[in-house]
């Protein structure tokens, strides 16, 4: 198996005091590096939850995930955290940058935990906002970027460790259609130099750039099928 | 992670406000603040305590004439002339802890020399009083057994006479008059300064003991001392020497129980432990206010970061989704705290060495500020931060990467 991410029966149940409910049912999927996946389904299907397993955030009550052929499941709070600055990269909908922080420096973020000296940081970082197109707004606070330039922001944080997987729930959601429409231009250009993106979505227009798309319903997959655009 | 990022972050955090982390610090500069005060007054005092210890004399017992006992009418202390030269001479023979004694008479009147004059304190004294008193001459010979003997009309005089008669002039071999009675100045005493109670102990005439009772006092008997000067042999017998003392004049007085002594003795370090009491109560107090501003500094701190990490924790939850480890955050937020407090403790240590500063030049004693209680506080105020800064650092750490993300 070549997938960069394997699911396999993965379950996730949520206990609220003597309640339970069972947000993901059984969900196994592979992805294959270089691939395109959309996830689209109803509001409350799981996607968001099985994102979050799939970024190492959270873990599933049961199932089995491996990540480049290595078993999350076996690993610690730290290795977890290792996995997350330099395997994958996230892009959020509501862009969450850190505010009062120069957008250079939050694309510098995932160095710093990497270890980084603050000279190949700010090397990387400022070759990462070029791939966004956002040379010259290194400087720019979030609070002095468009929606659009943040989440560009978002994204040069999201790559600038050279992950192997971008994982995006919903990156669209806060921008209008033009704008979603160049987040979508950017992230298939990314996908052509070989990063592996999955994405959540509820626009068919943005799914429709993606070359596989799964739709999810209350905790299940009902179907997994091409869109015919090839990557 | 670099130490330098997490320096920066935490900096940029405190700087974002301003007003809140300067509040939050007060208790500290406070507390600091006390403490450093309290060092300072502390070890001056207690060295201006040694100073004077050491300018009396170690292991003193002054016998004065009359009783201390209270109740009924009595003749203030040094008023009555009960005490002799024989006295003196029985104690030095017959008490084995005592190392040596010497009789003194004392008296105040003017000192002329050519058209100067002074009015100053005589006292008579053997060559004992100089050793006993750890008193050298700078410059001339002390008074010797042969001037006693002798009654030899010559003198000794304290650095603050010799400044007033003489100015500039060596005073040695010259005559000056002391109540009207020719002298002649054979010495000049080294500079001892102010004693215990404040009097300047160089603005005396020293004059052998039976010049001064033959000639510069009025009394019945010309072998009355007015008081005794008694050194110890050391500091272990000093209660002993006193006891033996007592007991001896006692007996040479015929004191028999219920009859009131007429004489009574003070041991000087009896004197000084006062001295050293209050200075010690002034420390603890400041030592209370230091250490209760301290804790309420730092409770202040634990309540400012614990409201920090809710308002940040959309922050905390970005750092872990982007690969901060749980010891990575948990180190934030303590620098954050130890800046806090260390910043406080530098501000505290500025303002408790100026307090200090004021307080020793009020008073007249050297400054002492000693790098080690710089240190000592320095390190105190980096303290207070990790163990108020911990709780708050801990919990902003166990977020859960999930809620913190979704946190509004
Ligand atoms: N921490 C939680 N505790 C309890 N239930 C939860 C928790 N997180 C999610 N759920 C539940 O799990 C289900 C799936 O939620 P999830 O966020 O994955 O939906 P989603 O598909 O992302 O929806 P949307 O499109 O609205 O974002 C929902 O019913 C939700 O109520
Ligand atoms: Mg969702």
């Amino acid at each position: 198996m070549s997938d960069v991410i394997s699911l396999t029966d993965i379950r996730r149940v949520f206990t609220m005091g003597d309640q339970q409910f069972e947000a993901l049912k059984g969900i196994s999927y592979g992805v294959a590096a270089g691939e395109f996946v959309a996830i689209m389904g109803a509001s409350g299907s799981g996607k968001s939850t099985c994102m979050n397993i799939v970024g190492c955030l959270d873990r599933p009550t049961s199932g089995q995930y491996l990540l480049d052929g290595l078993d999350v499941g076996a690993m610690d709070p730290n290795q977890l955290a290792d996995i997350r600055n330099k395997k994958l990269g996230f892009v959020f909908q509501g862009f969450n940058l850190l505010a009062r922080t120069p957008a250079v420096e939050n694309v510098e973020l995932p160095l710093v935990y990497a270890g980084l000296n603050a000279k190949e940081r700010r090397q990387k970082a400022v070759i990462a906002m070029e791939q966004v197109g956002l040379a010259g707004k290194e400087n720019n606070h979030p609070s002095q970027l468009s929606g659009g330039q943040q989440q560009r922001v978002a994204i040069a944080r999201a790559l600038v460790n050279n992950p192997a997987v971008i994982l995006a729930d919903e990156p669209t959601g806060n921008l209008d259609s033009t704008t979603s429409e160049e987040i979508m231009v950017l992230f298939t250009a990314l996908n052509k130099k070989g990063i592996t993106i999955i994405m959540v979505t509820h626009e068919h227009d943005v799914a429709a750039y993606a070359g596989r798309q799964i739709t999810f319903k209350d905790g299940k997959i009902i179907s997994d099928r091409p869109t015919g655009r090839t990557a | 992670m670099d130490f330098s990022q997490t320096l920066k972050i935490a900096l940029r955090a405190l700087r974002t406000n301003k007003m809140r982390s300067f509040l939050t610090m007060l208790g500290i500069i406070i507390g600091i603040a006390a403490v450093i005060a309290m060092m300072a007054v502390g070890t001056g005092a207690s060295y201006v305590i040694s100073q004077q210890i050491a300018s009396i004399g170690s292991n003193i017992i002054l016998v004065i004439p009359g009783s201390t006992t209270s109740g009924g009418l009595r003749t203030g202390s040094g008023g009555a002339q009960t005490l002799t030269s024989d006295d003196v001479k029985a104690i030095m023979n017959e008490c084995p802890s005592v190392s040596t004694a010497s009789g003194t008479v004392r008296s105040s009147g003017q000192i002329v020399y050519g058209n100067m004059n002074w009015s100053t304190v005589i006292m008579g004294g053997t060559p004992e009083l100089f050793e006993i008193r750890e008193w050298p001459v700078t410059s001339g010979r002390s008074i010797t057994q042969q001037d006693v003997d002798s009654a030899g009309k010559v003198c000794l005089l304290g650095q603050t006479v010799a400044d007033n008669l003489f100015g500039s002039a060596d005073p040695i071999g010259n005559i000056v008059r002391i109540k009207k009675i020719p002298f002649t100045v054979i010495g000049i005493l080294e500079g001892k300064g102010q004693s215990p109670q404040g009097t300047d102990q160089d603005d005396t005439v020293f004059v052998p003991l039976r010049t001064a009772q033959r000639n510069l006092v009025r009394s019945q008997r010309t072998d009355s001392v007015g008081a005794l000067i008694v050194k110890a042999k050391s500091e272990m017998v000093l209660d002993k020497a006193e006891e033996e003392i007592n007991s001896l004049l006692n007996q040479r007085h015929r004191i028999t129980n219920g009859k009131e002594p007429d004489f009574s003795t003070r041991n000087l370090s009896e004197i000084l432990a006062v001295a050293e009491k209050s200075s010690k109560a002034m420390s603890l107090l400041l030592g209370a206010v230091a250490s209760i501003s301290l804790i309420v500094g730092g409770i202040g701190i634990m309540n400012i970061m614990l409201v920090s990490v809710t308002e940040r924790t959309r922050e905390i939850g970005i750092r872990m989704a982007i690969g901060a480890k749980k010891n990575d955050i948990l180190l934030q937020f303590m620098t954050e705290a130890v800046l806090l407090t260390m910043l406080g403790g530098l501000i505290g240590i500025a303002l408790g060495a100026g307090g200090a500063t004021i307080v020793s030049k009020l008073l007249g004693w050297p400054t002492m500020i000693s790098i080690q209680s710089i240190t000592i506080a320095f390190f105190f105020s980096a303290a207070v931060g990790i163990f108020f800064g911990f709780y708050p650092a801990r919990k902003a750490a166990g977020l859960n990467p999930i809620d913190a993300l979704r946190y509004e």
